[in-house]
């Protein structure tokens, strides 16, 4: 088993919790994993990305080799994109389609979106539409690792205990809330992948 | 029997999870963590007594995890942030000098700051385990720029550890304690941000107990004095054929035999496993020299000088290995690298960069769309820089352009637009150094705009010669009650400037607190324009917290439900 992601998004939008609860999981399936994340300046409403490779055998390099990534998976629609020339011919493309606006001369929306749905292999979603409904809008990091959770190989309970542990000091409502993102992004993505 | 065939697939992954559980429970458990952590749970398993920093991308993680540990806590570790990365080595040396192991970790300019001390450890040597972290930042994620620490080591005439990844890292803390006792040197660890910043499954071994402490036989060692220092001198220069003995016989630089003599590589560190990459059985084809500890070890890198045709040098930061092998004149066999093109000159490497390098190909994505926009870094929204800029803008449009000198931080976005406020980012501390300068050549006024933290970091000094010039300048001391930038660590200035600015003499009627917020942006830029024609030193403090440390702070108050993972 050998899975390449990168996780895209803007700084402060989530992306190193969604890699934290996928490295738990990985972790306890006595997985290899490395994780390269970024720190410091881009934080602050930049650009950011995680290179997160899961393998059943020892991984040498913790950036993801270009055009091997399998999955993409991001929190922002424009930046999904960024990172096209990372993805493998087969890979797939998931992503949240709610815009973060931070930079003047952010693209055409519809543009964007087109050009996601050009992509073969493609799950698009309002993720933050999801989390609202569910009542908590900062979920939409975790209906986003519900939606790619289906392309993991990882066990269902696996994460979901992931989710538990890394939440568990924050209170049974925050860990409930936050399941069921993660239950309604996965379903999203089995009923349109 | 119809819900036993819906639900297989559940119950299957359900078995699995369980036998999965009880399987990790027995395995030897195994940590997850970044480069920078495996660092800090090494020192605190070697027995380590302090660790001494001040916050620096990519190194601050090393630091915060000592100070979050409970372990080391109950071990009584010292981990308190220090005021500059000169205070933290000499810190450290302090330790090492009464028995007891230390470390000082710094990002790689910060070295420059520790420089003396550093260089001077060196001659001193150490006592108890010294070890000192330089984490650089090739292709400068969050840097002014990409120098490579491992001149530094070669510099100071210390040995080197340079881990490819986090279990080495872990490991090499706890050799490089015992190396640094035995050896009496200072021991320099070198990484890279893409080791720093990157997570791995670690295993521990036995903690040890701390040092009892307890001074050295010599007690003149530490005495600088050119007489003992000549002594001690040679002793360094005599003890360096024992450290290249070291890296000959270190289980860190190893050879792998290749059949294919034509080329031999050698890869030092983290680039050994953008090598390894290329090659998914991990198979390859030429003879390896992996480099993780210096001096180089010359005898292995004879051997494989000798047996292939020519020499690939894989280095992430500047070529110090491949301009060892080249020489001034690059007469010998042919050496490629960074400095014949093989490789890009600047910048960090990656898979496939090393794929180029070994002619292989390699496959490619799709384009990026035209259309798609590029997103730098900006200031948070109610971040209180924007509002002390937008009030400095305005106090500023009297003069002619070019007069705002700043410093590392935050606030050095506001060199982006839409602000686009300032004129120069240096070195910690510059901004009121240059502006003094810069008044001195007639800019008058000229203004400088440092940070809270930064200030205490490499500004007092500074400022004293400002008082002690009657500069014409005017200072904002941008105090945020924290040290934003680095994700929110305390900063030694807290509560302290005004205190400072008039012990160091600057006169109180310009001296100034305003509260950056838009509804007094008047006031501030009356305030900001009187000090402007002010021809002395005038401190402006425009103060109010950083709204990152507010939400943190109020979220950990209130636990809000709503609080995203």
């Amino acid at each position: 088993m050998k899975k390449d992601i990168i996780l895209a998004g803007v700084g402060g939008q989530g992306i190193l919790s969604i890699a934290a609860i996928i490295g738990t999981a990985a972790i306890n399936a006595g997985l290899f994993l490395k994780q390269a994340e970024v720190h410091g300046m881009s934080q602050r409403g930049g650009d950011v990305q995680s290179h997160l490779r899961l393998s059943s055998e020892e991984i040498a390099s913790d950036l993801i080799p270009g055009g091997l990534t399998d999955l993409i998976v991001s929190v922002e629609p424009m930046e999904s994109l960024r990172y096209l020339p990372m993805l493998s011919p087969d890979g797939w493309l998931i992503t949240n389609t709610e815009p973060f606006v931070n930079i003047p001369n952010y693209p055409d929306i519809n543009k964007v979106i087109s050009e996601i749905e050009a992509f073969p292999r493609h799950i698009a979603l309002n993720a933050e539409q999801i989390a609202k409904d569910l009542g908590s809008v900062r979920s939409a990091n975790i209906v986003m690792l519900g939606a790619c959770s289906p392309f993991l190989d990882l066990d269902y309970y696996l994460l979901e205990n992931a989710i538990r542990n890394i939440l568990q000091n924050k209170g049974e409502e925050l860990v409930k809330i936050n399941i069921d993102a993660f239950k309604a992004g996965l379903k999203f993505a089995e009923e349109n992948k | 029997m119809e819900w036993f065939a819906k639900n297989i697939e559940k119950l299957i992954s359900f078995v699995n999870y369980i036998r999965n559980f009880n399987q990790n429970k027995f395995m030897e458990h195994k940590l997850l963590l970044l480069g920078d952590e495996a660092i800090a749970q090494g020192a605190i398993d070697a027995g380590l007594s302090g660790i001494y920093a001040y916050p620096g991308t990519p190194s601050t993680e090393i630091t915060e995890y000592v100070q979050r540990s409970k372990e080391a806590h109950e071990k009584n570790i010292s981990s308190e942030w220090s005021a500059n990365e000169k205070t933290a080595m000499e810190t450290a040396l302090g330790m090492s000098y009464a028995g007891k192991r230390a470390m000082a970790c710094m990002k790689h300019v910060g070295l420059n700051v520790a420089a003396d001390p550093f260089i001077n450890s060196a001659i001193t040597g150490a006592h108890g385990g010294l070890i000192v972290v330089s984490a650089d930042d090739p292709s400068m994620h969050s840097s002014q720029n990409e120098q490579d620490s491992r001149f530094y080591g070669k510099f100071a005439m210390i040995p080197i550890l340079e881990p490819s990844n986090q279990q080495e890292a872990y490991d090499m803390v706890n050799y490089g304690f015992n190396f640094s006792e035995k050896m009496k040197i200072p021991v320099l660890l070198r990484i890279t941000t893409r080791l720093a910043h990157s997570r791995a499954g670690v295993k521990r071994n036995i903690s040890k107990e701390q040092n009892k402490g307890g001074l050295h036989d010599n007690l003149k060692q530490f005495i600088l004095l050119p007489a003992i220092a000549r002594k001690q001198y040679k002793d360094l220069l005599n003890k360096q054929s024992e450290f290249e003995k070291a890296s000959e016989e270190s289980s860190f630089n190893k050879y792998i035999a290749g059949e294919d003599k034509k080329l031999g590589i050698i890869a030092c560190g983290i680039a050994n496993n953008y090598l390894m990459e290329n090659y998914p059985d991990r198979k390859v084809p030429y003879p390896v020299l992996k480099i993780c500890q210096y001096p180089v070890p010359k005898k292995i890198i004879e051997k494989i000088y000798d047996e292939c045709d020519e020499i690939l040098v894989l280095e992430d930061g500047y070529p110090l290995v491949e301009e060892l092998l080249k020489g001034l004149l690059g007469k010998g066999k042919k050496i490629k690298g960074r400095l014949d093109g093989t490789i890009p000159r600047d910048g960090e490497l990656n898979p496939n960069i090393v794929a180029t390098a070994l002619g292989k190909d390699f496959t490619k994505g799709k384009e990026i769309p035209e259309f798609i926009a590029g997103r730098p870094p900006s200031l948070c929204r109610g971040c209180s820089h924007n509002d002390t800029f937008l009030a400095l803008n305005e106090a500023m449009s009297d003069y002619s352009k070019g007069r705002v000198f700043s410093d590392i931080g935050c606030y050095t976005l506001s060199a982006l637009k839409p602000l686009e406020s300032i004129n120069s980012c240096v070195d910690m501390g510059a901004s009121i150094t240059m502006a003094i300068g810069a008044a001195d050549a007639g800019m008058i006024p000229a203004v400088a705009t440092i940070g809270d933290s930064t200030f205490t970091h490499s500004g007092i000094t500074g400022l004293l010669d400002a008082v002690n010039n009657k500069s014409p300048i005017t200072i904002l001391i941008l105090d945020n009650l924290t040290t934003a930038m680095t994700g929110g660590q305390k900063s030694s200035a807290f509560g302290k400037i005004e205190d400072i600015c008039l012990g160091v003499g600057v006169e109180k009627e310009h001296i100034h607190i305003i509260k950056p917020l838009i509804k007094y942006h008047e006031g501030n830029v009356k305030i900001i324009k009187e000090e402007l024609a002010y021809k002395g030193v005038s401190v402006i403090i425009p103060r109010r917290e950083c709204v990152q440390t507010l939400n943190k702070r109020m979220r950990a108050k209130h636990k809000i439900k709503t609080v995203s993972l």
